[in-house]
This record gives C-alpha cells, structure tokens and sequence, in this order.
C-alpha cells in the first residue's frame, strides 16, 4: 500500500521526535498528501512505523477534523461557521454551495472534485463569510463569488487531467 | 498612530509597502507586488524606492493596501490595475491618487496618511509595532528595526533578573486567562527538572479572534525572540509552536523564520555567545478547537488526543512529556522584546492600575471598519466601537459587543463606557478572553447570539466530562425550544440551573466557561427571553420559527426596498401603497427584514 519511498520518509520523521508517537498526526497528514485519505491499510501501516496499535492511531484519526477515513474530494471546502460568518450570512453560503454542488454537509460529489466540511473559525473575521478550500481562504463570500471559484476550480481540474 | 519601532529608511530612498497578510493576499496582493516591481523599473525609479511586502497592518477590510513611506500616504482597495497610476501620480509626479485614498467616516474627507486615519491614531502599538511595516520573511528587517536586541540584553542579566523584569512590567497572559506572565515563569524556573519546555500557544481557536495570526504572519521573529527570552528564564532549551491548521500563512512564516534565525546563529548552540542552547519546533495542528487549551496542547503534541487534564500537576511542574512547561500565547511572547529593550518600568506606565501595557482586539461584526485595533488598557469600548472602528453601518444602534468568544459575555450599551481591562470586563460578566470583539446592533437576536455559541461548545466539546457533554446539549435544546416559541418560563429557570451544573461539573475551561454567552445575555437581555417565551415574538426578527413575515402596514413607509430585496419574488408593491408578503412563495430568508429601515416586517 504506502511505497518503500513514502515509508523511508516516514521513518525519517518518526526518528527526529523524542517520543515516536509524538508525530503520528503528522505521520497520516503526510500519507494523505500522497494518498488522499487514510485507508484501513495505510492505518495498519502507519501504526507498524509508529509503534502503535491500529486502535491507538485510530482513537487520533476519529479525534481530529483534518484527518480522513474515507476518500475525500481533490477539493475540500471548508466553510466557516463561526460567530462572525454567522452574522453575515453563514447559513446562505452554505445553501448555496451545497445545492451548486448536489451534496450536503459532510459530503463529496460523486465526480470525486469536492468535499464540503465545516470549520469552528478560519480568523478571517474581516472577511466574513469565509470558506477555505484546501490551502487557500476565500472571504467576503457571495453567491456569484462562490460560482466564480467552483467554475475555475471545476477548469483546473479538466486542465490537470489532461495533462 | 504611536508605534514603539519606527521602521528606519533605507539610506537611500524610499519605500514601498504591499501588505501580503492573508486577508490583501486573497485579493491578489502578490499581483499588486509584482506590478509594483516592473512599473518602478519602468519609470526608472528602482534606485529610489524600495517595494517591500508585509504582514498586516490591521485594517484588512480595505485591503489590499499600497503605503508610500515617506509620508506614509495609504492606498485601500487597491487592484493590479492601479499599479501603474499610483506610480505616474505619486511617484513621478509628487501627486495623490485621490480615488484610492481613504475617505474619513466622519468627516467623508479623503486622508491623506495614515497617521491622519482616525482607524490608527488613537492606536498604541506594542505588539504590533512591526507588523505592516517590516518584510516577516527577511530577518534583516526585523534587525533594523531593533530586533533580537532583547535576548541580547536578556543573555547579560540572569534568569532570574529576567523574570523580575517581566514581573515589574505586570504584564499578563494575552490568552484569555489574564494571569501574571513573571511569575508564571517564576513558578517554571524554580520547578525541579532536567529538562524543562517551553510553548507558544497559537492554537487560537476562539470564534472572532484573529490577532495571533495576524502576528505570526506579520512579525514571526518578535515571537521567536520572545520565546527565546522565555526560554532563558525558566531554563528551557526545547520549545514548539503549536499552529493550528487552519492558519498555512502564519504556519510558513514561523518556519521561514526559524531557519533563518538558526542559520545566523540566533537558535542552536550558544545563542550570541553565551552557554544558552535554544531550538524550537513547529507544530503543527489537525483541527480541534479543545487544543487550545494548554493541557490539552500538550497532549495533542505527545500525539494523544487532545484532551484537558485535571489540575494540578499544573504544567510547571509536570506538563509535557511529564516535564516542568510553561504556555505563553503569540501575543504576550510578542510584548517581551519591547520589555526587555525599553524596561519593565516603562511598560508598566501604559495601560491601568492592574492590566498593564496594551491590547490587541480583533473588531468584527456589525463595524464600519473591521480588523485589529491594538489599545491601551482602560480605552473605552466606545472609543474603539465608534471611532476607531467607525461606528455601526446603516445607522443602526449599537446593542452589545460580545467578548471572550464562546467563553465570555455580552457588555450591553449601558456599559457602552466601560474602561476595557482585565477587572472591568469580569465585573460587567464577560472576560477579556483572547481578545476577539463582535459588536451586533439591533438586528441581532441575543437568544440566536447565545444558541449560536452554545451549539459552538456543544460540538466542540471532547466529551471527557458528563456535564460538558451532555448539559451542554440540553442547554442546547432548551435554547432551540425557546427560540422556536416552544419554551414556558419553568424552561428559563432549567436553564440557569444546567448552567450551574456544566461550570461546576467540567474539568477544563472548555466546560467551565460554556455556559457564560447564556448566562450574560439573560442577565441583560432577559426581556428578548421572554418576548420569546410570552409573546412567542423575536423582537430583532431572526429566529425564523418566530417571523410571520407579514407587513405591518401602520409602519410600512411605501418605499419599496423590500420588494427589490426579494430574491424570488413574494413581495408585491406600488408606488403609494404598501408592500404585500405572498406566503406561498416566500422562502423565510430575511432579505426583506434586513432591507427594511424601519421595522416593518413582523
């Protein structure tokens, strides 16, 4: 499952901690750059590098938001709900973004590009409403606006396949 | 604005500066740089400016900002397309770019600098006395500006010379807590322990508050130093940054600036000459609110779940890794360079007689200007609401600004003078917390207000405790109940019991604190509970439950505004006449109610 590659860098990281466990949750965010997701096999795999028992990395997995038992989109949207996106319109943007993309909360499109997942605060206050879609924040938040980022992400990703 | 470091000119020229924080870098301020680059070129001015790009100078609602320093003329809104023009105008032709200058709300003046904007002037700015004006990716700018002069001065006194001197300043945690920053450290140094840690909480979770990110992303090496002052004090050689996920910007800097920082010497071995070793690590969070607090950070970084401890052991004795720890927030690191250069003394002589120094706020929600606003202590909440932040929008009337995030409280307008520190805030039954502020006006429901931060902690909770996990959700539903018209007057008294028993039965401050958004609004705002429960009414008009969305037509003015708010056509209207819902097609989602001026929708 996880390549000879991926397994060496790894072991690389584990070693720099004083304690090996102290980088299990950095261990399965690396696995998921490479994989997405953290399968059944890549948790057996990680709990063998780690020193731990699958249900000892499991109780990390199921406890922390940014880790992903089941396969997610190539685009995982997380959008604000916290106290100031609330004010401003929090629940349209979500009704927007959801019925655009067929799916409710927690869901990904069956076309495999989007996940939509919640998130306590973005601290993009100023910008409220705000969502972020894997590395990059988006605020002031607008129904055109939201087309506008889904249609070009929706253009990356047919530009990525192709390629 | 008075800052404590004046970014110093370069000896030749003038400078550029391109705020890249994350709120001007979402609006293509990387584009803004680059034009700025080539246009300079261009006009064969690359001699005579530098173009330097920055953390965030606060007021990111004007973003993406260009500030021509001297005289510091600040541009706002700024898109790649006026590159060129504020080069021509300004640059070569000595003029001003009128229409991307700020404009005064009072006044509707254009102003000129930024010295001149009633957004800074009132401003004191300690912590974030570089961000803006200094490159946070260049460890050279942070240098001129005096940078790591405070370890220096630090690595010369002893630990404990150090810690007097942090303890004269009376400075206090910046992380909500508000407890004494020397003697925390005091408490650390003198615990017993081969090996001590040291942490910089920037795990900063609390809805509405952005200020530790902003300084990461703005100023990472004041952190650093800070940290390192810290770890000489206790005697701590290893420390992390624990960033929380949500924040890449402010994750990268912290590493940039760690390797540039140990490639000059300044982390390592032997920092500037002396037996000090100092490392520090950055780590990194994977979503979960609870982490912040500090027992459960340190679980989170023995890569456990990240769940609170009881305590004591308190972390200076036996924290992580079962080892002395002390946790110190991203702000209160950024104020000990400013201590240890200028003195304890001097820092004690700002701010009031038991909070000393500044505080930075994060100003949101219903404001004409919203974004960091640092103050003295005992600046009036007026102060920062209506000038500094400009006021409410569409003449609305200020009702209460909500601190301390899902663990604090409302201040009402009766307190609308309130001095802001420590003591004052607790004693009107909200807390400083980390420093978010979320002013509402008229048209925010104070039932909605606490449901919301109640369904915050509801979810958040890590579900260690009986009384967190599950008195949390009944609250929940009481709440959900009463502001669905569903609730009897016995239901409000249920509800001030759980939240008794949820403060007394939760370990953390998690639990401890959940109660409190509840508790505040029915102390002020007992008369919205029960219009809710009486007369089955919400008198902002928000809980849809309660809504007849029906027009009143006594109050009705004619105008008209309703009927081109609505986005699917119920409402019809003629000049003259008054407006009429069509119930059948209306979809209840308050456009009309927003867009009425004067409350006329029921």
């Amino acid at each position: 499952m996880l390549s000879d590659a991926l397994k060496e860098t790894l072991r690389g990281k584990i070693a720099q901690g004083e304690h090996p466990r102290e980088h299990a949750v950095d261990v399965m965010l690396e696995i998921q750059k490479r994989c997405g997701y953290m399968s059944d096999e890549a948790m057996e795999e990680a709990a063998t590098l780690l020193g731990m028992s699958p249900l000892e990395l499991e109780e990390l997995a199921t406890f922390y938001d940014h880790i992903y038992r089941e396969p997610v989109g190539k685009y995982v949207i997380r959008v604000c709900d916290s106290a100031v996106c609330w004010m401003h319109g929090h629940l349209s943007v979500v009704d927007h973004l959801t019925s655009l993309l067929g799916i409710g909360m927690g869901e990904t499109t069956p076309d495999g590009l989007f996940t939509v997942l919640p998130v306590c605060c973005l601290g993009y206050c100023d910008r409220a409403p705000a969502m972020m879609i894997n590395q990059r924040i988006f605020g002031q938040l607008t129904p055109e606006k939201i087309d506008r980022v889904i249609r070009r992400l929706r253009e990356e990703a047919s530009f990525d396949e192709a390629e | 604005m008075h800052t404590e470091t004046i970014s110093p000119l370069p000896a030749k020229g003038r400078q550029l500066l391109v705020c890249r924080g994350t709120g001007c870098e979402s609006q293509k301020a990387n584009l803004i740089f680059g034009a700025l680059k080539d246009e300079i070129f261009k006009a064969g001015l690359a001699d005579d400016y530098k173009v330097k790009f920055t953390g965030c100078h606060g007021l990111c609602q004007m973003g993406p900002t260009v500030i021509v320093q001297p005289p510091g003329t600040f541009y706002c809104n700024v898109a790649p397309e006026d590159v060129a023009e504020i080069v021509k105008v300004d640059l070569v032709e000595g003029g001003k770019v009128d229409r991307l200058l700020f404009i005064d709300p009072q006044s509707k003046e254009r102003v000129l600098t930024y010295h001149e904007m009633a957004y800074f002037n009132p401003q004191r700015r300690i912590v974030l006395r570089n961000c803006g004006f200094i490159n946070p990716e260049d460890i050279d700018d942070y240098i001129e500006v005096g940078g790591y002069e405070g370890i220096r001065r630090a690595l010369s006194l002893t630990p404990l010379e150090v810690i007097e001197e942090v303890k004269s300043s009376g400075l206090r945690g910046r992380g909500g807590g508000g407890f004494p920053t020397g003697t925390k450290w005091e408490f650390c140094n003198k615990s017993p322990g081969d090996q001590k840690y040291l942490i910089c909480n920037a795990d900063e979770g609390d809805p509405g508050a952005f200020m530790d990110r902003a300084v990461l992303e703005g100023d990472p090496h004041s952190v650093l130093e800070g940290m390192m002052i810290a770890g000489y004090a206790i005697g701590a050689t290893k420390a992390y940054i624990y960033c929380r996920a949500e924040y890449p910007l402010a994750h990268e800097r912290s590493l940039i600036a760690i390797d540039q920082a140990t490639q000059r010497g300044y982390l390592g071995k032997g920092i500037f000459g002396s037996d000090f070793d100092f490392e520090i690590k950055v780590k990194l969070g994977a979503g979960a609110f609870v982490c912040g607090e500090e027992t459960a950070l340190m679980a989170s970084i023995e890569g456990k779940r990240g769940m609170p401890m009881p305590r004591p052991p308190f972390p200076a004795v036996k924290g992580l890794f079962g080892k002395p720890t002390n946790i110190n927030n991203v702000e209160t690191f950024a104020n000990i360079p400013v201590i240890l250069t200028k003195g304890g003394d001097w820092f004690a002589r700002v701010g009031t007689e038991k909070s000393k120094g500044t505080k930075v706020f994060a100003l949101a929600g219903k404001i004409n200007y919203s974004g960091l606003v640092e103050i003295p202590m005992g600046t009036s909440l007026r102060q920062i609401v209506d000038e500094i932040g400009g006021g409410i929008p569409n003449k609305r009337k200020f009702k209460a600004a909500q601190t301390g995030g899902p663990s604090g409280g409302c201040i009402p307008a009766e307190h609308f003078d309130i001095p802001m520190d420590y003591e004052n805030l607790t004693q009107v039954g909200s807390i400083m917390g980390s420093g978010g502020l979320i002013v509402t006006d008229e048209t925010t429901c104070m039932v909605d207000m606490a449901k919301f931060f109640l369904s915050f902690t509801q979810k958040e909770s890590c579900g260690k405790c009986v009384q967190c996990r599950l008195g949390t959700k009944n609250m929940l539903e009481t709440l959900t109940a009463i502001s669905e018209g569903k609730a009897t007057m016995e239901d409000l008294d249920l509800l001030l019991e759980l939240a008794q028993d949820v403060k007394a039965g939760s370990l953390c401050g998690l639990g401890q604190t959940a109660p409190n958004p509840v508790l505040s609004t029915i102390r002020y705002f007992r008369d919205e509970y029960e219009a809710h429960i009486l007369r089955k009414e919400c008198p902002a008009r928000v809980c849809r439950s309660l809504i007849k969305f029906q027009v009143n037509e006594a109050a009705c003015t004619m105008c008209g505004s309703c009927f081109k708010a609505c986005p699917v056509g119920a409402i019809t209207w003629q000049k003259k006449q008054p407006a009429h819902i069509d119930k059948e097609k209306c979809i209840k989602c308050r456009s009309c109610i927003l867009a009425c001026k004067f409350h006329a929708i029921d």
